[in-house]
């Protein structure tokens, strides 16, 4: 019974997925991402990986697609009609799937009790036995994320740092500051006092992240 | 548009403002009771992130601007990853391993207590701050670069509503998402 419901929730996926490279409305595409993270978890909590399930929902059906939503505000909701797709592009995404399909050949079978994560004594056996003794909390998810693997979960905190600073460092987090908060600072940094759209945009985004009262001097430099 | 945000969302800005409690409670739930439950500190800046977020939503990254500042997001973000980093230091300064809470308190198990609500804090904090931030500087982007020509937008606007306004271009929240 489990097997159909799982069974059920994939074949949505790829109903969904088709459905995502079909449509051509990006609303509409985005939509369903977001239906499909919400599938994708409910098939983790069948799978009884329920923080998996909860991060699945949490970031790919709610953050992810307030992102995108944010981001086609930005742009057209229409995808622009393409050209003949190519052959080639067709050929190396069947390939390409055709080695991905082989490789999953390999691995244990889905709930198999004689894989190695199951069967290695310093694995699952050991966590399963020993983490409330060694850690304590009933989660064992918990333990081994923030105490046995406490190291790599640091390296992930500092990975999630780093994709905020790279985005804060290319699209800036104060751009709008004058307008925000002080009527009194830089009248010439608005859009509309920008000479020239494209310089104006140059200077700002190079600006953004440093001090805003840089830009007034560096706007005429560039503009120059 | 202005008028349009006030008088048409106003059941919207009614729910959000019932709703945007529960949606924190819920996340520090989360934070805390990850040690019992599904949960923990990725999931709970999320959350409490998108209670910011859907703040900014429906009332205007302005107002949202002056509920959680851009400074505060960025001390917020760092800090998560010093709070993390820095148990590891302390650890190490009280004669352990990096990131081994047994030395944290006389009973190891208490000093795991201790260690992984720490650990988990900062994690929440730094994704929160993450979050919020992503948000920011993409609605941020809609007011501030409408001088710049990105092809055909989809929402049409009169030529007098083109300037830097106060407000306006950051109200188009709602409605690009009806």
């Amino acid at each position: 019974m489990e097997h159909v419901v799982i069974m059920t929730l994939l074949g949505f996926l790829v109903v969904i997925a088709i459905g995502i490279i079909v449509l051509r409305d990006l609303l509409a595409a985005v939509a369903l991402l977001g239906l499909y993270s919400l599938v994708a978890a409910g098939a983790f909590v069948v799978m009884d990986a329920v923080d998996v399930a909860f991060t699945e929902a949490a970031v790919g059906a709610g953050i992810s697609t307030i992102l995108f939503l944010g981001a086609l505000s930005l742009t057209s909701h229409e995808q622009k009609p393409r050209g003949n797709d190519s052959l080639l592009a067709v050929a190396f995404v069947a390939i390409t799937g055709a080695l991905l399909i082989y490789g999953t050949l390999d691995m244990p079978h889905y709930g198999s009790a004689t894989s190695p994560a199951q069967t290695h004594p310093e694995l699952a056996v050991r966590f399963i036995e020993r983490s409330a003794g060694e850690v304590g909390p009933p989660n064992v998810v918990t333990s081994v994320l923030a105490s046995y693997r406490g190291y790599d979960t640091l390296g992930e905190t500092v990975v999630v740092f780093a994709a905020g600073i790279a985005v804060l460092s290319l699209l800036g987090l104060r751009r709008r500051r004058t307008l925000d908060s002080a009527p009194d600072d830089a009248p010439g940094d608005t859009p509309a006092a920008e000479p020239h759209a494209a310089v104006g945009y140059a200077s700002r985004s190079a600006a953004g992240p440093i001090a805003p009262s840089v830009r007034p001097a560096r706007d005429p430099e560039s503009s120059a | 548009m202005k008028r349009y945000t006030r008088q048409r969302h106003r059941v919207l800005q009614v729910v959000t403002k019932l709703v945007i409690p529960f949606v924190l409670m819920f996340g520090l739930y989360v934070q805390f009771h990850g040690d019992y439950g599904p949960g923990g500190g990725f999931q709970a800046g999320v959350i409490f992130a998108a209670a910011f977020i859907l703040h900014g939503l429906i009332f205007g990254l302005q107002r949202t601007r002056q509920v959680m500042p851009p400074s505060v997001i960025r001390v917020l973000m760092a800090g998560g990853v010093l709070i993390y980093a820095g148990t590891g230091v302390a650890t190490m300064l009280l004669g352990g391993n990096l990131l081994d809470y047994d030395v944290l308190a006389h009973d190891p198990l208490h000093g795991q207590h201790w260690g992984l609500f720490a650990v988990e804090l900062g994690v929440g904090v730094t994704v929160t701050g993450v979050m919020i931030s992503l948000f920011y500087a993409f609605a941020s982007r809609r007011g501030s670069d409408e001088a710049v020509p990105t092809g055909p937008g989809p929402i049409e606007r009169g030529p007098t509503e083109r300037g830097p306004t106060e407000r306006g271009p950051t109200d188009r929240g709602p409605e690009s998402m009806s």
